[in-house]
Formats: C-alpha cells, sequence, structure tokens
C-alpha cells in the first residue's frame, strides 16, 4: 500500500500573544496507508486534536505549524496557501469535528449548509442549482442513515447523534480520499455512539476512504481501527496493529489506557487509572515525558528521550521495552 | 467535624411519579409512573440512553422539577411540596453533583470560596472554622496540600481536579444523601477512575445514600449495589446491579451493555 499521507517532523506551537509558547505536538511522523483506518487516541491535552488539525491544515493562530513536511497524494501541504490549499480539499481531505454538535449555524437549515460546501468548491462547469443541491443533499444523508426530510431542518430541530450525522455527511459532500473524525462521537451517549460508529465503519468499507478517528476513548478506537497511535505529551509514543493491543506487552502508557477498561459483566471489577498529570507543555522536560507518571521507570529514562523503535509488529518509544524485545530476540525466548 | 451536624440519613421514596412536558404537538413523557426506595446508605444506579428520564428523576428527587403526579418523600419530608425555605432546608440533607466540572464552578470564585460557601450556609460555619473545614474537605477529596488548592480559581485546574471541587462542596454541608448526575463522563478515562474511587470510598465512610445516574454500566457496576434501567421513562429492570449486568433480562439493558465499547467483553 502506498501513503496517502506523510507526515515528516511535525512540530505544531501555541504561542499566545502573551505568555509563553506551549509545544503540543513535537517531532510527529506518520504514514497513513490508503484505504486504512488509523486510531490516535490519548489522553485531553496531549496533542492528537491539534496534529489531526494539522494534518488537514485547519491550525488557526495562536497555533503554528513550526517546520516538518505533510505530504498529501505526492503534494507538499504543509506550505500551500489560500486557493491552492482550497483546491486540495476537494477531493482531499475533510474533518469532522469534535463539536460536530455545534458546528453547525443555528440559523441555517440543513439544505443551506450543503449548499454552502458544494457551491464553494464547485467547478467552472457545475452549478447548483437548488434541485441539485438538494438531490444531492438527500443522497449524502442517505449515506448516513437519515432521510432527506432531514434537509428542511435546522440543527436544534435535530438529536445529538442527528446533528453528528449531519456533519458527517457534510464532510462527505466533496468526496474525500481522507477523513479526520476529531471525537465523532464523545458527547453521544453510548447507544447512539454505537450507532454512529457503526455507520462510520460502513462508510469507510464502501467508500475506501482512509480516515483517522481521534479519540481519548481507547475503547472506541480500539473496536473500529485497524491501526493505533497512541500519544503522550505531543509526541507518538506506540504505534501498533489494533489486533495486537490486547496482547503482548507494550508502552507503559498504552498499558495503563487499557486498565482503564474492564468488563461490567465480569466477576470482580477492578478499575485502573493513571495517578498524577502530564507534563507541563511550556517546560522543555528531560527525558521520557511519561517518566513521573510510569511504573517500570529507570533512572536512564528520566535523562534521555526514547524514540518510537520496533516492537511486536509495530514500534513503542520505551526504553524499557526496546530493551526488554532485544533480549527477547538475543536469547529467542518468545 | 462533629458528628452533630450531620443530617440523619433517611429513606426517600418516589411513588407512581409521572412527569410530563408540553411539546410543541403533544404532551412529551419524560417519567411514566415510576416507583422506586432508595434505602438510607444504600448506592443505586439509574441508567439508561439520553432522554430515558434519567436525569429529569434526578432533578425530581433534589427538589428541582416537581412531578406532574406522583410523591417524592424524604423520611417524612414531602419533597415535590417543598418551596424556597424548604427546599434551603432540604439541600442541607440532599446535595448534587453534576454532569459537568468545567460548567458547575463559578469561574470567578476561588476553590476555597466554593467550598465554603455551604459550609457557613448551612452549618452556620465562622470564617475561621469554614476555612478549616475547606482544608479538611479538600484534603479528603485528594486534593492536597489543601492550601496550595484552596486560592485557585477554576480555570487553573484540570478536569478531574475541578470534579473534585464539585464533590468537595457537595460534601461540605454535610449532607445525607447525594445526587451524581454523570459525575465522569466529560472526564478522561485515565480520570475515572480515581473520581469513582473516592465516590464510592466517601459513601462508605460517610453512611449517605448515592442515587448515581449514568449511561455507563462500567461505572455503575464500581459505584452501586443495585441498579435501576430506565426506558421511554420507566423502569424496565432492576435488582443488583452484579446480577443485573450478568443476567440481564431485559432487551433494553442486553442493549446497552452491547453498546459498551469495551475492548476485554468477551
Amino acid at each position: 500500500m502506498t501513503a496517502l499521507l506523510s507526515a515528516r517532523g511535525v512540530n505544531v506551537a501555541y504561542e499566545p500573544a502573551r505568555g509563553q509558547r506551549i509545544w503540543s505536538v513535537r517531532d510527529v511522523d506518520l504514514d497513513l496507508a490508503e484505504g486504512e483506518f488509523v486510531g490516535l487516541v490519548g489522553e485531553s491535552g496531549c496533542g492528537k486534536s491539534t496534529l489531526g488539525y494539522a494534518l488537514t491544515r485547519m491550525l488557526r493562530p495562536p497555533a503554528r505549524l513550526i517546520g516538518g513536511r505533510i505530504e498529501f497524494a505526492g503534494t507538499d501541504i504543509s506550505t500551500l496557501d489560500g486557493e491552492q490549499l482550497r483546491r486540495q480539499r476537494r477531493n482531499g481531505f475533510a474533518l469532522v469535528l469534535q463539536s460536530g454538535m455545534n458546528a453547525l449555524n443555528p440559523v441555517r437549515s440543513v439544505a443551506h449548509h450543503f449548499q454552502d460546501v458544494l457551491r464553494a468548491h464547485a467547478r467552472p462547469d457545475e452549478d447548483w442549482k437548488r434541485a441539485a443541491v438538494h438531490e444531492r443533499g438527500a443522497e449524502l444523508l442517505g449515506k448516513v442513515r437519515l432521510s432527506s426530510d432531514v434537509l428542511g431542518r435546522y440543527p436544534h430541530e435535530l438529536s445529538g447523534g442527528m446533528r453528528q450525522r449531519v456533519s458527517i455527511a457534510l464532510a462527505l459532500a466533496l468526496q474525500p480520499q481522507l477523513i479526520v473524525f476529531d471525537e465523532p462521537t464523545t458527547a453521544l451517549d453510548v447507544v447512539v455512539q454505537h450507532a454512529v460508529m457503526e455507520t462510520i465503519q460502513e462508510l469507510q468499507r464502501a467508500n475506501g476512504f482512509t480516515a483517522l478517528l481521534i479519540s481519548h476513548d481507547l475503547g472506541v478506537v480500539l473496536e473500529a481501527t485497524d491501526r493505533i497511535l497512541v500519544m503522550y505529551a505531543g509526541r507518538i509514543v506506540e504505534d501498533q496493529p489494533s489486533g495486537d493491543l490486547l496482547t503482548g506487552r507494550h508502552h507503559p502508557y498504552t498499558e495503563a489506557l487499557l486498565g482503564c477498561y474492564a468488563d461490567p459483566r465480569a466477576e470482580t471489577v477492578t478499575l485502573g487509572g493513571i495517578t498524577g498529570a502530564p507534563p507541563d507543555l511550556s517546560l522543555e522536560g528531560e527525558g521520557c515525558p511519561f517518566a513521573p507518571r510510569c511504573p517500570i521507570v529507570e533512572d536512564y529514562n528520566r535523562q534521555v528521550l526514547p524514540t518510537l523503535a520496533p516492537l511486536g509488529r509495530g514500534r513503542a518509544a520505551c526504553h524499557v521495552r526496546t530493551r526488554e524485545a532485544a533480549e527477547k530476540g538475543v536469547t529467542g525466548v518468545a | 467535624m462533629s458528628r452533630e451536624s450531620r443530617a440523619e440519613v433517611r429513606p426517600l421514596v418516589l411513588d407512581h411519579v409521572t412527569k410530563t412536558f408540553a411539546g410543541r404537538h403533544e404532551k412529551v413523557v419524560a417519567v411514566d409512573d415510576v416507583s422506586l426506595t432508595i434505602e438510607p446508605g444504600a448506592s443505586v444506579a439509574l441508567v439508561g440512553a439520553s432522554g430515558s428520564g434519567k436525569s429529569t428523576i434526578g432533578g425530581m428527587v433534589t427538589g428541582a422539577a416537581r412531578p406532574t403526579s406522583g410523591t417524592v418523600t424524604y423520611g417524612d419530608l414531602a419533597v415535590h411540596r417543598l418551596r424556597a425555605g424548604g427546599l434551603r432546608r432540604y439541600h442541607h440533607d440532599v446535595q448534587m453533583v453534576f454532569q459537568d466540572p468545567y460548567g458547575a464552578l463559578n469561574p470567578l470564585h476561588t476553590v476555597g470560596y466554593a467550598v465554603a460557601r455551604p459550609s457557613r450556609n448551612f452549618l452556620g460555619l465562622s470564617v475561621h472554622e469554614a476555612d478549616q473545614r475547606v482544608r479538611q474537605l479538600l484534603e479528603q477529596v485528594g486534593l492536597t496540600p489543601a492550601a496550595q488548592f484552596a486560592p485557585k480559581l477554576p480555570h487553573q485546574l484540570s478536569g478531574g481536579q475541578r470534579q473534585r471541587v464539585v464533590i468537595a462542596r457537595a460534601l461540605a454541608c454535610d449532607p445525607g444523601f447525594i445526587v451524581a448526575d454523570e459525575p465522569v463522563s466529560m472526564l478522561d478515562v485515565s480520570l475515572r477512575a480515581g473520581v469513582l474511587r473516592l465516590l464510592a470510598e466517601l459513601r462508605e465512610s460517610r453512611g449517605l445514600s448515592l442515587l448515581y445516574i449514568t449511561h455507563d454500566l462500567l461505572s455503575a457496576r464500581v459505584v452501586t449495589d443495585q441498579i435501576l434501567v430506565l426506558n421511554e421513562g420507566r423502569i424496565v429492570e432492576s435488582g443488583a446491579t452484579k446480577d443485573v449486568l450478568q443476567h440481564p433480562s431485559d432487551p433494553y439493558t442486553v442493549r446497552l451493555l452491547d453498546a459498551i465499547p469495551n475492548p476485554f467483553a468477551a
């Protein structure tokens, strides 16, 4: 598979007019293969949404992309501007927002939203008249399992799940090759969340677009994706096939996240958590950023920053796990 | 804190409670003929999807809403008849932990103020006594050193820390009954365990009753002994939390269980 999106050395900093620069994304290298469904997980403030925004060039000041290269279908989009960037968005990449529920304009009907998107990105030979917009809108709503009646409604007349479906339909309008879903189900209750996730997975299978699903909920991501990236303090600390995450050894942060889940039907249920808090990103720390919360930390880890090294079928950024993997390799013990 | 100020924990009873709202075209029945009893010291989960009426029941328990028909009683107190003064006294006994720790704290007041206020209002403590109580409460909910947290404003805290402040505030007037409406749903998964453990510990050490409203069955399992499953305003299943989750008999409970994104589910 070829990489549809390939990012190298991506750094994003928030640079407020007053106050300190905060490094939100640090040295991220990332490849998304065509048709792949990848999850990006981490706690609040780890930079996962910022990374999603950077990859789709949606960052707004005070956030700034600093250095790095983002290649989308062979074009470096990290430096594109204005009209060139806008042209890339057509059939290129789309972002479904976390607040999809609030991302809709409250004084515009759903049909009006479709009209905006379709007209703004119309080719010279296209003419999006009312009837054409309605026809295309109805078709897109059908894809997210909404009836065409929704076209005439206003956002406040829709439930949270329906609004999120409308946002997804809007993202599909330009037939993107890549869709970044930023916490698409976070504000929804479990039953609705389950239904929306099913729709996203169906759409991805049927249309074959590449998807990046950003969520703090590892459970949701594990169910839906082929591969998972775990982010901590602005860095990707683990990259594994989703199916491998439940077995074997992983980055201690990944293991701690997994410990936050349990089956409510089990005989005894104990719920793990992660003590402490993520580091202050305005400070330049030394060593592994997870060291202060890490159960297997060693002195060396506090001084030297680990980089992603092979672990299992994927990679992890942990000195201890890397060494363990190497020792196993030498002794041949599985 | 002296035990004399502790309100006596009494049973809370909902008897044939119905709550309807006037919709644009028709009446919406949010809660439909619900009867339930929460014994002193019990920990009861009220679970259901959005719109099942669980928060409406929470509102009627705290006196924020009145049933259209039926009665809500706390001991011999008719909660559904309370007006301003009576409600105020009732809130000495019954406190609420809200879903959104970002919205539940006044951004202009310090943590110390938020927690001191109910202690002074309900317990009549002096400024100095209230200060001490704030320190005790903050330490009890794990915000240590308390002296460092008390002068902070809500925006200086993380979500998990804010929710701890909300819990400390709810405990400040030494209530006998706490209604917690989705207290962890806005928090990171990694922080939920800490807040849930805190709720469970506090309930045990203080012997208070807890009505825990959630759509998250896993947290219900961790915090409660009994569970009530609500669908479209009606209780469709009830029993011991573990039994109901292991052997659900209502199809709706099964649907809720199946919808949980749970990597470890069989």
